[in-house]
């Protein structure tokens, strides 16, 4: 990357680096002079990186594997692979599944609703602006609003119990999985819409009529054009999604104060100091472990991907 | 290989013989299952609205407002995003363009590190920064607000980059350096107004990101509005879902009033949206 | 222009236009008539197409040439009128079983599909065997020229090879009719004119009715059997390309293909009409409306080099066999004359000329408000 491409003395670059050395043999320190300069423009974002992010999941990493004294250990991991906390583990996956996979569909098909609607200018705009609100609404404020909506009191429940279904009777309580899963669509479905619009908005109407011109009817475009055509993108956003369910904490908590025990519950406890003293790094190897549950998903992401994209290469 | 076409005689028939039955398309496609899906989508989005407001009721929300603590709280949340916003876009805005102008093999490398925030988890993030923070920084909010910068940076980059792409940078640059512009005002002055599209929908993602995060805020122990509403559940249910109403809609005021002023100053640019994942190429080779 | 006269027009030309053994399909549009909103795409439009017919549609955009190609291959439902395919009526057969072969102008290719699944498409949902679809899509590229690009995907090829694997795609299905909707006009110039003769060739070569919907009055005289007008959802004038040119039925085809000056003149009454000093009859309508202009064609101005003559050489164009003079006439008219370029080297711009009709009937239209 850093052969400097760009010609010595360059006019596309309005002062960063000046005339460089006159052509010749470049001797290897006016090279090394050469590439420090031209890394120069990216060193503030570098070092932002480096501190911000970079050495904080270092610090976590080297820290799970750190005793209070600092020393070497393996017990925290042992720890965090153990008992509730795996059980916390298995909780996360199972949830952020369900919670990627379902708004992902969802999603999908309200986009498209949305982005095929007549006249849509419009409804896409307020669309667009809802979608980025809810998709960041969280934590406390949604688990309220679900109180009062599907609590064991909450509004839909009571219509539903004067129409004679008491959903509270019938094995549903928002305070357990399922509870946890509608809710937690109620921010999933518009960052898939937000996400997934882009991809839409590329699959072009010729595409369409060209197949239906050649004897195509709706499901077997689907499946041989619109389907294979999204399927790279729709997979990106589902992972994007499996990551924003696995690291989502404070709506959980909130809901069910801590009753599903949650990977990112668990680690948010260890924090606000409710451990046991000498116990703090087992924290740092719980978030260990959802970096690692993320490269993982990552990893099947970029397997899938490679074989549905083929022809983007 | 002229035979081939010419021979008429082939299986090749319309599609699913019989020819032309009278299969009537009425509109060409069906819309009532669009409608339907944006029926039941709303149902599910605003209902539990319209459940909150009547828990809470009215007067509720006159009380949120003179709850002590709501002040304080909003404000500090609107300053952590006003200067989120401007350290996302001074830091990523010369950086992508430099990136783009000098460093264009860097792209992908610049892309996979501003997608990692998006995969680490933030509740992973703030216990490193809290491990590895030194004391000073830790007393001031300012902390949270050089973390949400990296919580932003995704967004950010991808719709820089997508303005990046779409204006012919190089040329305008160099337009800019013949005329005597430095880096600073070429920056400043040209691009910044050209890239305005472009950075509107990253604002309104990195604004309304910051008014709703609650996780590192609350684990970092500083009172940001949605903290404010958590720690004033306790007291008083009614309040408190007034409060959380009120936090969405004044996240959804501050977008709408973003995007609103965005747009009207740059409608010529052309309309710039997030885009985190492309599907096709469009472009071809020239002939 | 009524219908009337439009659907006289594309009769009495169809009796004319060639007609080719092998039987190809014979394609009658009646009466469309289709209205978005207020405004009327298609007023009436009937045209009938003889088998193995090319016909273009020209017309400058928003004059509804588009949506009749649309309809013909069911894409737009007509609000009037029906499109009849070897006399059957098939305005309530969906698209997908309409048997047309359609290139649309850009980016139609499947972008998940290599150039040769592309081809083999159409075949596939005719529920043909792996082996039959590969060696016809192969056929075809070969036929297009782009038998190595098979296992290519479109984003590899560039704009003029997915066109032609466009039109391979089309042609696979041994379409009825062949619809073109502006399938060059994303091209450059060079490109776009050698894929244009392509078309041409293969079209004639298979003997399929084509309807070629264009803005490129080059491209239609060029391509077609007969060129087709629009203006305003209407058919202007069908007819052969030189007789769309030498006897234009109104003053918008004339405009509308090639170049035309517009020189005041007077209407005289019993239908003759005075301009530059000449006095002529006039061809076709007469406005209601004066003042008048005459249309007539750079070729068809004679002019003299005088001293104090009725106009001023401006510019000079050099376009190979003839030379294209700009003259700035009294009464702050400009014209274009066009004289061999061999007897123009004395029309140096500020040289002083004498312009004049030779006295034929001429085109007169309404005189345009500037």
């Amino acid at each position: 990357m850093g052969q400097a491409t760009q010609a010595p003395g360059s006019r596309t670059d309005p002062g960063v680096a000046g005339p460089g050395p006159a052509a010749g043999p470049a001797s290897r320190v006016t090279l090394a002079l050469r590439w420090l300069r031209l890394v120069a423009g990216v060193v503030p974002f570098g070092i932002y990186v480096t501190l911000g992010l970079l050495l904080p999941m270092i610090a976590v990493a080297v820290g799970a594997f750190q005793n209070n004294d600092g020393g070497f250990t393996f017990s925290n991991v042992s720890a965090a692979t153990h008992g509730i906390y795996l059980k916390g583990f298995w909780q996360s996956i199972i949830l952020s599944l369900l919670t990627s996979v379902i708004p992902g569909i969802l999603g999908l098909l309200i986009a498209y609703a949305i982005f095929t609607a007549k006249r849509g200018k419009v409804l896409r705009q307020v669309a667009i602006t809802a979608a980025g609100v809810f998709a960041n609404f969280g934590g406390v404020p949604l688990a309220f609003l679900f109180i009062a909506t599907l609590g064991s009191s909450g509004l839909v429940s009571q219509w539903l119990t004067s129409l004679g279904f008491n959903p509270y009777d019938h094995g549903f309580t928002l305070y357990s999985l399922t509870g946890v899963v509608v809710v937690y669509l109620y921010f999933q479905i518009p960052l898939m819409v937000l996400v997934i619009l882009p991809a839409l908005e590329g699959l072009r109407p010729a595409w369409r009529e060209a197949a239906e011109n050649l004897g195509a009817r709706t499901w077997e475009y689907w499946r041989y054009v619109g389907g294979p055509v999204l399927l790279p993108s729709f997979l990106g956003c589902v992972l994007l999604l499996f990551g924003s369910a696995l690291s989502a904490y404070a709506t959980t908590e909130a809901l069910t104060n801590g009753t599903i025990p949650l990977t990112a519950i668990q680690i948010g406890s260890f924090l606000n100091g409710n451990v046991i003293a000498g116990q703090e790094n087992i924290g740092k190897a719980l978030g260990l472990g959802m970096v690692v549950i993320i490269a993982i998903a990552m990893i099947v992401y970029v397997v899938m991907q490679r074989r549905a994209a083929r022809w983007l290469r | 290989m002229v035979a081939v076409a010419r021979g008429g005689s082939g299986g090749i028939g319309p599609p699913r013989r019989g020819g032309f039955r009278g299969v009537v398309p009425p509109g060409r496609y069906s819309t009532t299952w669009r409608w339907a899906v944006l029926l039941v989508t709303a149902v599910y989005f605003l209902l539990p609205l319209w459940a909150a407001l009547r828990f809470a009721g009215i007067g509720a929300f006159g009380s949120v407002i003179s709850e002590s603590g709501f002040t304080s709280s909003l404000a500090l949340s609107v300053r952590l995003a006003a200067i989120t916003t401007l350290v996302t876009i001074a830091l990523m805005l010369p950086t992508a363009v430099y990136v783009h102008l000098r460093l264009p093999k860097l792209r992908r490398l610049l892309e996979g590190i501003t997608i990692l925030p998006l995969v680490i988890p933030p509740v992973v993030l703030i216990v490193g920064v809290l491990a590895i923070a030194p004391g000073f920084i830790k007393s001031t909010p300012l902390l949270l607000a050089l973390e949400y910068v990296i919580l932003a940076m995704p967004f950010a980059y991808r719709a820089i980059d997508a303005g990046l792409r779409a204006l012919d940078l190089k040329t305008i640059v160099e337009a800019a350096g013949s005329l005597g512009a430095g880096w600073g005002s070429t920056l400043w002055r040209v691009l910044l107004p050209n890239l305005r599209t472009a950075l509107l929908p990253a604002t309104v993602l990195t604004v309304a990101l910051v008014l709703g995060e609650f996780t590192m805020a609350s684990l970092a122990l500083y009172q940001t509005f949605p903290v404010w509403i958590y720690v004033n559940s306790q007291t008083s249910g009614q309040v408190s879902v007034a409060a959380s109403l009120l936090a969405l809609f004044v996240t959804w005021i501050v977008l709408l009033a973003i995007t609103v002023l965005g747009s009207r100053q740059s409608r010529k640019t052309g309309g710039g949206e997030v885009t985190l994942f492309t599907v096709a190429p469009t472009e071809t080779r020239g002939d | 222009m009524t219908t009337n006269t439009t659907r006289d027009a594309a009769t009495t030309a169809a009796g004319t236009g060639p007609v080719r053994a092998g039987g190809g399909t014979s394609v009658l549009l009646r009466d469309l008539t289709r209205a978005f909103g207020v405004t009327r795409a298609l007023d009436g439009l009937s045209i009938e197409m003889a088998p193995g017919e090319l016909v273009a549609l020209l017309g400058p955009s928003g004059c509804g040439k588009t949506t009749a190609l649309r309809i013909v291959a069911g894409f737009e439902i007509a609000d009037t009128g029906s499109v009849l395919v070897d006399g059957k009526d098939i305005s309530s057969v969906p698209a997908a079983r309409r048997d047309m072969g359609m290139v649309f102008q850009s980016y139609s290719l499947f972008p998940n599909m290599s150039a040769q699944d592309n081809v083999a498409f159409g075949l596939r949902m005719r529920k043909i065997g792996t082996g039959g679809r590969r060696k016809r899509a192969g056929d075809l590229l070969d036929m297009v020229g782009l038998g190595p690009q098979a296992g290519q995907y479109p984003h590899q090829l560039s704009g003029g090879q997915q066109q032609r694997v466009a039109l391979a795609r089309a042609l696979a299905i041994e379409p009825r009719v062949l619809l073109l909707d502006e399938p060059l006009s994303a091209l450059d110039a060079k490109v776009r004119l050698q894929l244009r003769e392509q078309i041409r060739t293969l079209q004639q070569r298979l003997g399929t009715t084509t309807l070629f919907v264009t803005h490129d009055q080059e491209e239609a005289l060029s391509i077609a059997d007969r060129v087709g007008v629009m203006s305003n959802g209407k058919l202007e004038q069908l007819a052969a390309p030189d007789e769309l040119y030498t006897s234009p039925a109104s003053a918008f085809v004339a405009e509308f293909v090639g170049v035309m000056n517009r020189v005041p003149g007077e209407l005289r009454g019993g239908g003759m009409v005075t301009a530059l000093g000449s006095t002529m009859p006039v061809r076709g309508h007469i406005p209601d409306e004066t003042p008048v202009d005459v249309l007539v064609r750079p070729e068809d101005l004679t002019m003299q080099v005088v001293e104090h003559g009725n106009g001023i050489v401006t510019t000079r164009t050099f376009l190979g066999s003839v030379t294209r003079v700009g003259v700035q006439l009294d009464g702050d008219v400009a014209v274009q004359v066009d004289r061999p370029s061999a007897e123009s080297a004395a029309l140096a711009p500020g040289a002083s000329v004498s312009v004049s009709l030779p006295g034929q009937p001429v085109l007169v239209a309404t005189r345009r408000v500037s």
